[in-house]
């Protein structure tokens, strides 16, 4: 191969293609690597793409692209081994144009998204894992060591959009990997239901969709969350744990999956359903302080490579797309003013800092930390709500003044009110 | 259902060689009575061979994850992509 272009991309999901098509629409000459058989064929999400940030750069997509539903309702479920707390947000008004988030399936979504990249101009090359950075003599990254007989491709500048796994990112210096409590490990299944199924058990009119989180019980006391997206005619399920107590807990994330499904409030919406796909992803949730050095010399680092996501609100691939879109930007930049050192490529990390990504990752900074240090959220918290919302939904011959006073004995015995109110007030310190 | 049933489901372009490697035998043996990754590794690549005294490795039937990676307390095994084109290819993602 031995040859040259203006940008190599290494890795050809939200990021890097995001990137690909400011730069081929940029007028550069630019190579997109990817190591699966065809974009998307190696990447997972959980499988809520939010609107805004694609219809910047693909001005109405979702009209041709292929999503699967989109989102009209919402729900969390704060659950216990038994019941479920729930609460949610429904409105027809998510269905109309422009919509606010869709369910897509990456690997249905991508190829999509990679021939609107092609036809912008990009070249991308599939089948190819990059194994390798070019360093010249003075530390500048040059080019990309592609792992195929004379791979080698030299650019101006590299962008590494490699996913969570960032080995090259890791050799470039700019990161020491993930630690335990920096990612969450979620496992997800594709079941196969009929439309018709999905619309009736989730309440929803053809094309529109619904999501579930599940919170509490739902990840056996581990900092996480299940899930649950609709489809066009498959549900996506799933559940995600931060690492460190996954490895602790001695259980296998497989068995935290099936475990959640004999949930009575998840197990009629699939049931009879058909697991067709079964997939792992581990997701860089370690925040603002955690993330690595976003560029040097000839190189940026942009999506899951650079722990761009918000757990909290679990976004991800929108976070990827503005960061390969502004990288690529930078990039153009660098390659009209001939240079690109670092003294070019740092307005990558000054632009996004200027952006909700940034923004948010240093308002969720804390998260992680909180909520492992409070396990009371996640455990006790979902117990007593469940206890209150059953005493009160109980009619039996009680006097509504004695039951309120008796919700209040209970409340307090399980947990002091002033406990409950610095609870209140630090979760608000660290999240809001 | 069992992974081994999943796995089933997974579309696998299984290399020759592997791309996962326990770095030091020693420490599975000596260290880790746990053996962690046995446990966790949600495609169950990993697995204590009482016999040889000694972790196999199924690369086989890797979902690319990487969690093992991290999830070593000894950071002893060594994770690096596939060759292009094998290993797991999802079709829906």
């Amino acid at each position: 191969m031995a040859e040259r272009f203006d940008v190599v991309i290494v890795g050809a999901g939200p990021a890097g293609l995001s990137a690909g098509l400011v730069l081929a629409r940029g007028g550069a000459n630019v190579l997109i690597l990817e190591r699966g058989e065809y974009p998307g064929s190696k990447n997972v999400m959980g499988g809520v793409l939010y609107r805004h940030q694609l219809d910047e750069l693909l001005p109405g997509f979702w009209r041709e692209a292929p999503i699967e539903r989109t989102i009209v309702e919402q729900n969390y479920w704060l659950m216990t081994p038994d019941s479920a707390v729930t609460f949610g947000y429904r409105t027809p008004r998510w269905a109309d144009d422009p919509p606010n988030n869709f369910t897509v399936l990456r690997a249905k979504f991508d190829p999509w998204f990679a021939k609107k990249v092609e036809e912008a101009g990009a070249t991308l090359i599939t089948r190819t894992t990059v194994v390798d950075l070019i360093h010249d003599d003075r530390g500048r990254v040059v080019g990309v060591v592609a792992g195929r007989p004379e791979g080698e491709v030299y650019a101006d500048v590299v962008i590494l959009a490699e996913g969570v796994n960032n080995l090259l990112t890791q050799k470039a210096g700019l990161h020491d990997d993930w630690k335990m409590n920096e990612a969450a490990l979620a496992v997800k299944e594709v079941i196969e239901l009929p439309r018709e199924k999905i619309e009736d058990r989730f309440g929803l009119e053809p094309g529109q969709g619904a999501t579930v989180e599940m919170l509490g019980d739902a990840t056996a006391g581990m900092l996480g969350m299940g899930f649950l997206y609709t489809n066009k005619e498959s549900v996506s399920f799933g559940v995600g744990v931060l690492v460190k107590h996954l490895v602790y807990s001695g259980m296998n994330p497989n068995q935290l999956l099936e475990r959640l499904k004999q949930h009575p409030k998840v197990r009629k919406l699939i049931e009879g359903g058909k697991v067709i796909e079964y997939s792992a992803k581990l997701i860089p949730e370690g925040g603002y302080k955690a993330i690595p050095r976003l560029f040097k010399d000839g190189l940026m680092v942009v999506g899951d490579a650079a722990g761009l996501t918000n757990a909290i609100h679990r976004e991800g691939s929108n976070l990827a797309m503005t960061s390969g879109r502004i990288a690529g930007e930078v990039a153009l930049e660098a390659l009209a003013e001939g240079d690109s050192s670092s003294r070019v490529l740092c307005r990558y990390q000054q632009r996004l800092e200027e952006t909700y990504v940034l923004k948010d990752l240093k308002k969720y900074n804390h998260a992680n930390e909180f909520f492992d240090e409070n396990p009371q959220f996640l455990r006790d918290y979902p117990e007593l709500l469940s206890r209150v919302m059953r005493e009160f939904f109980t009619v039996d011959s009680t006097p509504k003044w004695d039951k309120q006073a008796k919700i209040i004995r209970m409340v307090r015995q399980q947990r002091p009110l002033w406990r409950i109110a610095y609870d209140l007030y630090s979760m608000w310190r660290a999240i809001g | 259902m069992t992974i081994q049933d999943k796995l089933y489901l997974d579309r696998f372009n299984a290399d020759k060689q592997s791309h996962l490697f326990i770095i030091d035998p020693d420490v599975c043996l000596y260290q880790c009575p746990e053996q962690y990754c046995t446990k966790f590794c949600p495609a169950h690549v990993y697995e204590w061979d009482a016999e040889a005294q000694k972790i196999l490795v199924g690369y086989e039937g890797c979902v690319e994850c990487g969690t093992c990676r991290i999830g070593c307390p000894f950071r002893n095994i060594k994770w690096l992509n596939p060759r292009g084109g094998y290993g797991v290819q999802y079709r829906q993602g």
